[in-house]
């Protein structure tokens, strides 16, 4: 406490990983791509009502640019290779939000011949928005969970073998 | 004019190859020999009388027995309508083609081709319209099987919730 105390008013302190999850927490740019009416939702999330650009999210117009993959809506199979092309595009740290029932599980069309039942079986999921579709306040509620997910990754404790691991991946996608 | 009249029309000017004329309440519908398609067709879009110069629908319906393609025809001039019918065999079911004489035939027509597997001879793109073009099977077909996977997805999803089909038992 005492060296704290001589510090002048100017100086914070805070844990290194605290502030790398901060920033990233902050800026979390997601990708725009919608894939059916879910994304009529998340583009009201974006506006001026639910504003989630108030947390740091703000829309890109190129995965590579993206940390957040929204998937909002009915994901066939034609798309869903698509879908998980987008996403090797992506550079990590890379999150996925499950938007909507189709997105998490197929929704009302899970018994469809075209349809993928569930994105988590292309990609890892982080947060499932249930709905159908979700609210724009549904989704902000998305967003806020995985802030808080984020606030709790240790980037300098992870060991340098996982981060090595997660470069592999990409480098081989 | 009235679907009747039209269809009467088409007898008389094509005897034999107007296979049946079906007239009911709603949608009375007539019968063409698949050959004569095109003919029939030109003749209905070209004739003054009858000038059905708007193909609104075309769709596929398998019967389990055989295929039928059906062709909804308007006249923005008459404001008049009729229903063509085409019966085709469930092997290797061939039409000719009416992209010549409607335009709008051409991506309805890839999508029967796409979804029951009926081949528009005479066609300017028949690929598939929806589905990806490695996919197997037509899908509105009765007895299509679902494949287990599509890429290494797999088609099942365990679910606590839905046991209506049986590969979800």
């Amino acid at each position: 406490m005492s060296l704290l105390n001589t510090l002048p008013d100017y100086v914070l302190t805070t844990k290194t990983d605290e502030l790398l999850n901060w920033m990233r927490k902050s800026s979390i740019w997601y990708m725009l791509f919608g894939l059916a009416c879910c994304a009529i939702e998340l583009m009201h999330t974006g506006g001026p009502r639910a504003d989630i650009e108030r947390f740091g999210a703000t829309p890109r117009a190129s995965a590579r640019q993206s940390d957040l993959m929204i998937v909002a809506g009915t994901l066939t199979l034609k798309m869903a290779l698509r879908t998980r092309l987008l996403y090797d595009q992506m550079p990590d740290p890379k999150y996925v939000i499950s938007m909507g029932s189709c997105a998490s599980c197929g929704g009302l069309f899970q018994l469809a011949y075209s349809v993928c039942d569930g994105v988590d079986k292309i990609l890892p999921v982080d947060v499932y928005v249930p709905g159908c579709p979700p609210r724009p306040e549904a989704l902000t509620e998305g967003l806020l969970k995985l802030q808080e997910k984020i606030m709790t990754e240790r980037w300098l404790s992870r060991g340098s073998a996982n981060r090595e691991a997660n470069h592999e991946d990409v480098t081989a996608a | 004019m009235e679907a009747l009249a039209i269809y009467q029309r088409l007898t008389e000017q094509f005897g034999g190859r107007v296979l049946e004329t079906v007239t009911q309440k709603l949608d009375s519908f007539c019968v063409i020999d698949p050959a004569a398609i095109v003919e029939v067709g030109r003749f209905m879009h070209d004739d003054p009388a009858l000038a059905m110069d708007c193909l609104s629908n075309q769709s596929g319906v398998d019967y389990k027995d055989r295929i039928e393609v059906v062709c909804h025809l308007f006249s923005y001039q008459h404001r008049h309508g009729a229903v063509l019918k085409i019966k085709l065999p469930r092997d290797n079911p061939r039409v000719p083609t009416l992209e010549g004489v409607w335009k709008s035939a051409n991506w309805m027509e890839r999508e029967i081709f796409d979804l029951l597997g009926v081949t528009f001879e005479g066609h300017s793109d028949m690929r598939r319209i929806l589905l990806p073009e490695d996919w197997e099977g037509y899908p509105l077909r009765k007895d299509f099987v679902e494949a287990a996977e599509y890429h290494g997805i797999s088609t099942v999803r365990e679910s606590p919730i839905i046991r209506l089909d049986p590969k979800h038992k």
